[in-house]
């Protein structure tokens, strides 16, 4: 069963030839057997797992399954779950318990799907190896030592290593797409505001953005349906309709114009990286799509501007992390000064430290125009090259990282060596755009990914792209060792 | 461009981050180096381009003023370090 | 050396919408400790604001009604600072982009003159939380049920210069808000706070000195005390040589005494920059039509209409047109008592006396514009004297009866009318003082002869047992007596 993607999972419960429970039952029997070799999970609610499962078969009993009822999952730890520790991957919060949900938290217990745990994460989501977390490093199932990539590293490799089919991401950077492509399995950063962020721990509000990492595009779209949509609880959250993401899947892909980023193909991209998605992009020519070569002058500054943005955004919001009303208080504070000054420089990592503190001293007096005005204008430019861009292809095609997974420890001495990671993902999040990574070869044992770029609110196509060249290849299908 | 060990502690101050000497010293190579790699937008042309805040150009949506939240106070005290009487308690506040 | 004073204000306006600016917790005041601190206003993880229209609608309405330019696209800022009454350690508010742009707000001044006061602008912002210093085994308790209060701060241009013109303001800017609806006023419970900020200069100099910052002032007559305070304090320095520092300072109204809040203000750097969880704010048209269509009869309009259709003189139209409340109650008992004149003396009167005394509002008083209508009644149509409905008025007030009729019935304080009955009273009584009715006759001096008719009245009451009209008696005896 664990090898069995959400859709064949789906089926089986539907057919009636195993139940929620005991699916579920075999899920977090394995989860708990495997999981000390990767560490991808931060905690694994057994109990409410199988109170989710038997719920889920009495829906299907009643005639209300979706195609989610009775399925198994996971939430990165970034999302309040009512009941279930919630930690960020933080000291912070190490016993936080919220006592509400987030609403994709919320969706996916409408659709009867069921929560096996939380996965692990880069500390506040900042990082792109996983290594930031307070609960550990994730190891990547495709290579001992090997990172999984970032934030979102717990889910990728728990979907990787078939402890779950399925698990919520979230992307501010890369933070969906790099971890996907490192641990080789399908992942979308949808467009900003197509899901909610309500109850999803912010990290920079204008750049977060919530999606699926599955094997396969199909199950992202599975996911997407159960993700996507307006929340009246979220501002910047769009009132728009959502479409059947697995409506248009098989649409055929003749005629698909693909534009590949000069700039995307640069010197920081080894050899045998940029042979992989080279060929993965003859693949989509010879399912009839067309290539070109198009421009986006402005995006080697999109690492500059993030570096201003992202931390200028998550120094106010992470300010909420004080010690008074819940979370992690430092012991015996003498006043109010040492209660905030030691909760916080106890309570925070080292990369979260310095993202605050980056970002208040580009917010500080004096400062302001040159650093937070100016990223905001050039983010500005970088959002016009995709907007220039998109008026001559469908879709762009690039890599996702510079190269495949890294030894853990190898980047962490400088922050900026790891920052340099999220290259080619960065400028997608500035813009809002959407983007997946697939699956789409190796390079010394270790995956590759494809990054495909779309026009806003274009993930149906990024979904069907990415699905149709699944039906000619079998990366997304490899397991590892 | 660099910054100084001044700065890092004066903004350290406003960040309510404790920061020892040996972590100060730290700070002041990776925030430079970070810093170094912010300065590459000082070379963009943002002349008469306007900052952009959000990636979508949408207006804001307003509530309808109607209560819509009940008591939780139970539930969200639980999970604080200290209350009482229905207060959450924090070293002494001076004026 | 003669100074100026220069003063300008900053007075954040508590707005009476249901619930919070971001959040849909009720903002009803005087609930138990944080049972209306949600998972927004508590700034749990993840959650996220929206804001209330209605904070919005009160907003642009304030700005119409002080003729000002109301913001098309406004964006709210995060303010950072930490403190425990502020959950998230920002502030959410408007600083370059305010709802409420440029306006003015006419005062009138007691030599008769009016001046304009100009407002920079008007903005939106939540308000934060409150800390109880009790001692809680030496620690504070955090109440966060008024976190997230929806609040307009309005600050003027520095355009009043002295502190009889700064109250001026301070008491119009109250009465346009609880007559336009959009705050309570009531200011024992912070709905409306002052920040004075004052500067002195040389007499007729154009460089303004440097200025302090006096916060949360919460009454006019503290309001009043802290710039006689601290125009005398500055004075005192500036002619003693020294310098003024620029800082925000506290007032300590009940001992007349101020001091710096530099601990608080000490390294401060707010670090502004544009909420990324919310969108900018468009107001259109069609909003500002509402906006204005809601619009109820401002304080200015209400005192000309006053004059006009009860025929008060300026100051009593004044008086009873600048109080929303007060002129509903009073505009009630007049249209049940008929008599305007009368009507606006005892609720200038008796009616405020009595709510000042006990410290009542007008929404508190135990009468209703129609009972204190009914008395008024009573009054003109002579059956009642003034002593008689002072009984009257102390019955409907502590609620011994609700019906003037039935308490003058009650307590017999009819006056008697008949003219037949007065007058076989008033011979009975002359009858009985033939002395004083020789002297009063042999008297030439009017001034004498209208004390000396004074003196029959006390036994004429007596004889009627205090229910005779004393106008009548006065009429009955200068006709006896030929005066």
């Amino acid at each position: 069963m664990h090898n069995k993607s959400v859709a064949e999972l789906s089926k089986e419960l539907e057919s009636g030839k195993i139940s929620s429970v005991e699916l579920t039952q075999q899920f977090l029997d394995r989860l708990k057997s495997e999981d000390g070799k990767y560490n991808s999970f931060i905690t694994i609610s057994e109990e409410q797992a199988l109170a989710e499962a038997k719920a889920a078969d009495a829906m299907r009993a009643a005639g209300k399954a979706t195609a989610w009822t009775g399925v198994p999952f996971a939430h990165k730890d970034i999302f309040c779950t009512n009941g279930v520790r919630t930690t960020c991957g933080s000291k912070m919060l190490e016993n936080f318990v919220p006592p509400y949900d987030a609403t994709v938290t919320a969706n996916f217990k409408a659709a009867g799907a069921v929560c096996l745990g939380k996965t692990n994460m880069d500390e506040f989501a900042m990082g792109s190896s996983n290594e930031s977390s307070f609960f550990g490093a994730v190891t990547n199932p495709w290579g001992d030592k090997r990172v999984p990539g970032g934030s979102s590293g717990g889910s990728a490799a728990a979907v990787a290593a078939r402890l779950v089919p399925a698990a919520t991401g979230t992307d501010t950077g890369g933070s969906i797409r790099q971890p996907a492509a490192l641990c080789g399995i399908t992942g979308l950063k949808p467009t900003y505001g197509r899901v909610s962020r309500y109850g999803m721990i912010a990290f920079a509000s204008s750049l977060d953005q919530g999606g699926p990492m599955t094997r396969t595009a199909e199950d992202a779209a599975l996911m997407m349906n159960v993700m996507a949509g307006f929340d009246p609880k979220d501002s910047t959250c769009i009132d728009r309709e959502v479409p059947d993401y697995t409506a248009t899947l098989n649409e055929p892909l003749k005629g698909l114009k693909i534009g590949l980023p000069k700039e995307y193909f640069s010197e920081q991209l080894s050899p045998a990286m940029e042979e992989q998605v080279r060929n993965a992009v003859r693949e989509y020519e010879k399912l009839g799509a067309t290539v070109k070569e198009v421009s986006l002058p402005n995006a080697k500054l999109a690492i500059a501007a993030y570096y201003v943005i992202a931390p200028a955004e998550a120094s106010a919001n992470l300010s909420r992390f004080d010690g008074a009303r819940y979370g992690y208080r430092c012991d015996n504070p003498k006043d109010l000064m040492d209660m905030y000054t030691r909760t916080r420089a106890e309570g925070f990592g080292n990369e979260v430290k310095r993202r605050i503190l980056v970002g208040s001293y580009a917010l500080s007096a004096g400062y302001f125009d040159a650093y937070y005005l100016k990223a905001q204008k050039v983010r500005r430019l970088i959002q016009q090259d995709f907007i220039n861009a998109f008026k001559e292809v469908d879709v762009m095609m690039s890599p996702v990282s510079p190269s495949p997974a890294f030894v853990q420890g190898e980047k962490t001495t400088d922050p900026v060596t790891m920052y340099l990671e999220d290259v080619f993902t960065i400028a997608i999040n500035l813009a809002g755009i959407p983007a997946i990574s697939v699956p789409a070869g190796f390079v010394d044992g270790l995956p590759v990914g494809l990054q495909i770029i779309g026009d806003y609110f274009s993930e149906a196509r990024l979904l069907n792209a990415a699905h149709q060249f699944q039906q000619v290849t079998d990366w997304h299908q490899r397991e590892p060792q | 461009m660099s910054i100084s060990r001044e700065d890092i502690e004066k903004v350290a101050v406003l960040a309510r981050i404790k920061v020892d000497d040996e972590q100060v010293s730290a700070l002041e190579k990776d925030l430079g180096n970070i810093l170094d790699l912010v300065d590459q937008l000082s070379a963009a042309d943002t002349e008469a381009v306007e900052p952009m805040a959000h990636p979508l150009d949408a207006v804001q949506r307003l509530r309808a003023d109607e209560v819509t939240e009940t008591n939780q106070r139970e539930a969200f005290q639980a999970i604080a370090p200290a209350t009482e009487d229905g207060l959450y308690l924090v070293p002494k506040v001076i004026e | 050396m003669q100074w100026d004073i220069v003063i300008g204000l900053e007075i954040h306006v508590q707005l009476a919408t249901k619930t919070k600016i971001f959040s849909g917790s009720s903002t009803a005041f005087g609930a138990e400790p944080n049972t209306q601190a949600n998972a927004v206003d508590l700034a749990m993880p993840g959650t996220l604001p929206v804001p209330n229209e209605q904070a919005f609608r009160y907003a642009v309405m304030f700005g119409l009604a002080t003729n000002a330019e109301i913001g098309r696209r406004s964006v709210f800022e995060r303010k950072n600072y930490f403190y425990p009454d502020l959950p998230k350690g920002y502030q959410t508010t408007q600083l370059a982009q305010p709802i409420v742009g440029p306006g003015h707000v006419d005062i009138d001044l007691s030599d008769g003159s009016t001046k304009r006061v100009r407002i920079h602008h008007a903005h939106l912002e939540e308000d934060a939380g409150k800390s109880l210093h009790e001692d809680y085994h030496g620690m504070s308790g955090i109440d966060l049920n008024r976190a997230g209060t929806p609040l307009i701060e309005v600050v003027t241009e520095p355009d009043m210069n002295s502190a009889e013109e700064a109250v001026a303001f301070a008491k119009k800017l109250h009465s346009l808000v609880t007559s336009l609806g959009i705050c309570d006023g009531d200011m024992s419970q912070g709905s409306m706070r002052f920040d004075v900020n004052i500067s002195l200069k040389p007499k007729g100099s154009d460089t303004l000195g440097t200025r302090t910052e006096t916060k949360n002032l919460n009454s006019f007559r503290f309001m009043e005390q802290a710039i006689a305070h601290e125009v005398e304090r500055q004075m005192d320095i500036l002619e003693d040589g020294g310098e003024i520092i620029q800082e925000t300072r506290l007032y300590n109204g009940d001992r007349d005494e101020s001091r710096s809040m530099r601990s608080k203000e000490e390294a401060n750097d707010y670090r502004y920059f544009p909420c990324p969880d919310l969108l900018p704010v468009e107001i259109d048209d069609s909003f500002i039509e509402e906006a204005r269509a809601r619009l109820p009869e401002l304080p200015d309009a209400r005192r000309a209409r006053f004059k006009e259709q009860y025929g008060l003189n300026d100051y009593d139209a004044g008086i009873l047109s600048a109080d929303a409340k007060l002129a509903g109650f009073f505009e009630e008992t007049v249209e049940h008592g008929k008599d305007a004149k009368l009507a606006s003396n005892w609720v200038q009167g008796e009616f405020s006396a009595r709510l000042n005394a006990e410290e009542k509002s007008v929404a508190e008083a135990p009468i209703t514009g129609a009972q204190l209508g009914a008395l008024v009644t009573r009054i003109a149509d002579n059956t009642l004297s003034s002593s008689g409905a002072k009984k009257v008025f102390e019955a409907l007030w502590t609620g011994e009866n609700d019906n003037v009729d039935a308490i003058i019935e009650a307590k017999g304080l009819k006056q008697v009318s008949d003219t037949d009955a007065l007058e076989a009273m008033v011979d009975e009584v002359l009858a009985g003082m033939p002395d004083q009715v020789a002297q009063f006759q042999g008297e030439e001096d009017p001034k004498k002869r209208k004390k000396m008719l004074g003196g029959f009245m006390g036994p004429l009451m007596k004889a009627s047992k205090g229910q005779g009209n004393p106008k009548l008696f006065n009429e009955i005896l200068l006709r006896k007596l030929g005066g």
